[in-house]
């Protein structure tokens, strides 16, 4: 209990007002949006002020991030309400409802944080994993085959995990084994995936595609009758009620791998050997077997995503579904600087600018697309180190020999 | 990848002043070197192509009879002498569809071979293809009043520099604050995608003003289209861009063999440190390393849509991978000039032969055939990161050796 007493004292309290500052920026932006929805500028132009006086307060006592961290959000948040208070209030309530929103963030977000915690395990034991896409790609098409050929979602989800795992096996070998650049070796697990996937769904469902699914072989949704509670009761319903069993998946692998990462052996294991190969081999680690583990681990956690797009989300498979999603996990992982809370969080945010994407050409027509690009912009600037830099596990990239 | 195999520094050591008539031991070993050159990457492509043979096996075709039709489908079959009339005819329609291909996939091998010389991993080559293609599609379907060279010559310069500014992007962010330039390209490729769908998607700045409702990008203007010189205009002839790309090997090889910029972006590759020592700005020549790389993928994109492209469609943009099999071709070819050439020439071959255009329905479906493609341009890249690989083979049948003589 201290411990956390003395945690929560370490905060200075620049920082603190730093990090109020951006609260109120975003809370500009949300105050001219359902259901509030202010239309005059005055509000959020006010406590954009007040979000950039915060942070300048912080810039002046050192606490230089979250200082530039405030003042950029409080200017977008007096740019974001004054462009909501130009809009119709009809198209706000048609964008940002709320609990439908969230839902699709979480909807949108749970593939991504499946292979990008799947890839924090690789990169973290110093194998750098492009061939996230490849074998979330595999997961993909595997599951909706296993699952149509048992006839059952579960064991669906094991073919797709144990081909996910076998792509991310063959990729080990190459890369531990075999020293062999894990770029190229990367590049061609996308290539590799993209092809095997493509010559067998061609080859078994042809142009009729896949068949439907039965309810049985589709991963259920969790209803919780969240709408009995007064109240809240339908925003919660809508948002969190109807969540797909996998969204509920990843959260409680998030939970697991925080903990495993860093609160036992196992974890201290995974990261020394990302850090420092030979120093973990003097102490007795086996550098190849941990990163072995690792590699595959990540293998099947990414097919995991990619049989939760066939089978828990579209119900159907097409050649190269993942379109980008496992880069868009990479970049997750990258931004939440190879951590779990922290890769979660980036996918949620991700999540979210795919979802309004999804809903903004409602009115905006055309730029509605640029959101989605903006996971890949805010990574380079994330990897630019303008808003804290992030930085790789020391020896990422480099093949290990034993001597 | 560091490369001990086939490097210069080797090379050179064979010309030591000794070796005079007598080739000595250096020598000797140099030429094996450079055979192994050649060696490695034949051996690899042929292990990739057994190997996807074996996949064509496995569900049920036959693997001979469809690399035939594959062969057929490229068109090369139009260099044998004794071909008929009517199926010269064919083979030559198919030869320059390949050859047009060959000629975007000499430029996006050379954007990544010139990099990798430098120690870079360019995986951006998709992007700033796609860069350079936006400003040639734009500018070669404005100006419809200049004259035909003027248009063609701005077209080119300006979605070349495009193509070198994007590039330059991750090569300033590497070369001040060193930001890893295969994560900054792999966002900037996607970044590329995004910016393509909004500028020529309904509504999008670029978009055909003439036909509202399809997402297209307007057409190049007759003037500003390159010369077609072999086949007809209207078929997609081969066109001079064949030639550009030719002549951007010759500077390729010029410029990293024969200038100083080219020897300190070799130096630079071969060991950072080392160059930074001998004075060499290790920062500038990443910088310079990944504009000129951009500058040739920007290229690359320019040729295609002046050449025979003249269009963009949003729905091509996400199935476009021309620059991510410039990695395939520059790794095939040892990021040389050479055998950047033959990498693409084969690559080239394959996404032909396997294409709906070219491949023979009745004996292997082209929709397989295609990701039969991705199967073994997957194959190679994996295999040829692998040097180890070769050596582990190597030492096996050498102790395998050993062991017979002994018994």
């Amino acid at each position: 209990m201290s411990a956390i007493a003395a945690r929560f004292e370490a905060v200075s309290t620049a920082r603190r007002v730093g990090q109020l500052g951006i609260f109120l920026g975003l809370l500009a932006c949300w105050l001219a949006l359902p259901p509030l929805k202010s239309r005059t500028t005055v509000w959020p132009a006010f406590v954009g002020i007040v979000a950039i006086a915060c942070g300048i307060w912080a810039i002046a006592r050192v606490e230089k991030r979250v200082g530039w961290g405030a003042v950029v959000a409080g200017a977008l948040g007096i740019v974001g309400g004054w462009l909501a208070t130009r809009s119709s209030v009809g198209n706000l309530d048609a964008v940002f409802a709320w609990p439908a929103l969230i839902a699709a963030t979480l909807r949108w977000a749970t593939p991504l944080a499946f292979a990008s915690i799947g890839g924090m395990f690789s990169e973290r034991s110093g194998v750098v994993n492009i061939g996230l896409e490849g074998m979330m790609l595999m997961g993909a098409f595997w599951g909706i085959w296993g699952s149509v050929e048992t006839g059952h979602w579960f064991l669906g989800l094991l073919i797709a995990m144990a081909a996910g795992g076998l792509m991310a096996l063959v990729y080990a070998v190459f890369a531990i084994h075999l020293r062999a650049d894990q770029i190229v070796g990367g590049t061609a697990v996308n290539f590799l995936a993209l092809g095997i996937t493509g010559y067998a769904f061609v080859d078994i469902y042809g142009a009729t595609g896949t068949p439907d699914l039965t309810s049985a072989m589709s991963i259920p949704g969790v209803n919780l009758h969240l709408g009995r509670i007064p109240g809240v009761g339908r925003f919660l319903e809508t948002a969190f009620g109807q969540m797909n069993l996998m969204t509920w998946i990843v959260l409680g692998l998030l939970v697991v791998s925080s903990v495993v990462m860093f609160r036992t052996p196992i974890g201290l294991r995974i990261r020394s050997v990302g850090e420092h190969p030979r120093a973990a081999d003097t102490v007795g680690i086996s550098v190849y077997r941990v990163r072995y583990a690792a590699v595959t681990l990540s293998g099947v956690l990414s097919a995991l995503g990619g049989a939760y797009l066939s089978i828990g989300f579209v119900h159907s498979f097409n050649q190269n579904m993942t379109a980008g999603r496992g880069f868009i996990a990479l970049a997750a992982l990258i931004f939440g600087k190879w951590r779990p809370a922290g890769a979660f969080a980036a996918a949620l945010l991700f999540g979210f600018s795919s979802a309004l994407a999804e809903r903004l050409p409602a009115y905006s027509g055309s730029a509605a697309v640029l959101f989605q690009a903006l996971p890949y912009v805010l990574t380079l600037i994330a990897v630019a180190g303008v808003i804290g830099r992030s930085i790789p596990p020391a020896a990422i990239g480099r093949p290990y020999k034993k001597q | 990848m560091s490369d001990p195999i086939d490097d210069d520094a080797v090379t050179e050591a064979g010309e030591e002043p000794g070796s005079g008539s007598i080739p000595s031991v250096a020598a000797r070993f140099a030429l094996w070197q450079q055979a192994g050159g050649f060696v490695v990457p034949l051996l690899t492509a042929l292990v990739a192509f057994f190997i996807g043979g074996l996949v064509v096996l496995a569900t049920g075709h036959n693997p001979l009879r469809t690399y035939k039709a594959i062969f057929d489908g490229t068109g090369l079959n139009w260099l044998w002498p004794f071909l008929g009339s009517s199926s010269r005819a064919a083979a030559a329609t198919n030869l320059q569809q390949t050859l047009l291909i060959t000629t975007s996939l000499i430029l996006t091998g050379l954007a990544v071979a010139f990099a990798f010389r430098c120690g870079l991993f360019n995986i951006g080559g998709q992007g700033q293809y796609f860069v350079g293609s936006y400003f040639a599609v734009w500018l070669g379907s404005s100006f419809a009043g200049l004259p035909s060279v003027p248009h063609i010559l701005l077209a080119i310069v300006v979605a070349s520099a495009a193509g070198a500014a994007w590039a330059a992007i991750a090569g300033i962010l590497r070369a001040t604050v060193g930001a890893h330039e295969v994560i900054t390209t792999i966002m900037l490729n996607w970044i590329a995608v995004w910016v393509g769908e909004y500028l020529f998607g309904l509504g999008g700045p670029l978009q055909n003003s003439a036909q509202k409702f399809t997402p297209i990008s307007s057409d190049v203007v007759q003037k500003a289209k390159l010369p077609v010189f072999w086949g007809d205009p209207l078929l997609q002839g081969l066109d001079v861009g064949f030639f550009i790309a030719l002549g951007a090997l010759v500077v390729f090889w010029i410029v990293l063999n024969r200038t100083t910029l080219g020897f300190q972006v070799r130096a630079v590759g071969f060991n950072p440190e080392a160059a930074s020592y001998g004075g060499i700005s290790v920062p500038r020549n990443y910088f310079y390393a990944m504009a000129i790389s951009g500058m040739f993928a920007g290229l690359a994109g320019a040729v295609d849509i002046l050449g025979w492209q003249f269009r963009i469609s949003v729905s091509d943009i996400p199935a476009s991978s021309i620059g991510f099999v410039g990695i395939a071709v520059a790794l095939l070819g040892r990021n040389r000039a050479i055998g950047t050439f033959l990498g693409a020439l084969l690559f080239a071959g394959l996404l032909t032969g396997t294409s709906t255009r070219h491949l023979d329905p009745s004996i292997f479906r082209p929709d397989l055939a295609g990701n039969l493609t991705q199967i073994i341009q997957g194959l190679i890249l994996l295999f040829i990161g692998a040097d180890v690989l070769i050596l582990v083979i190597w030492n096996a049948r050498k102790r395998l050796r050993i062991r017979r003589s002994s018994a």
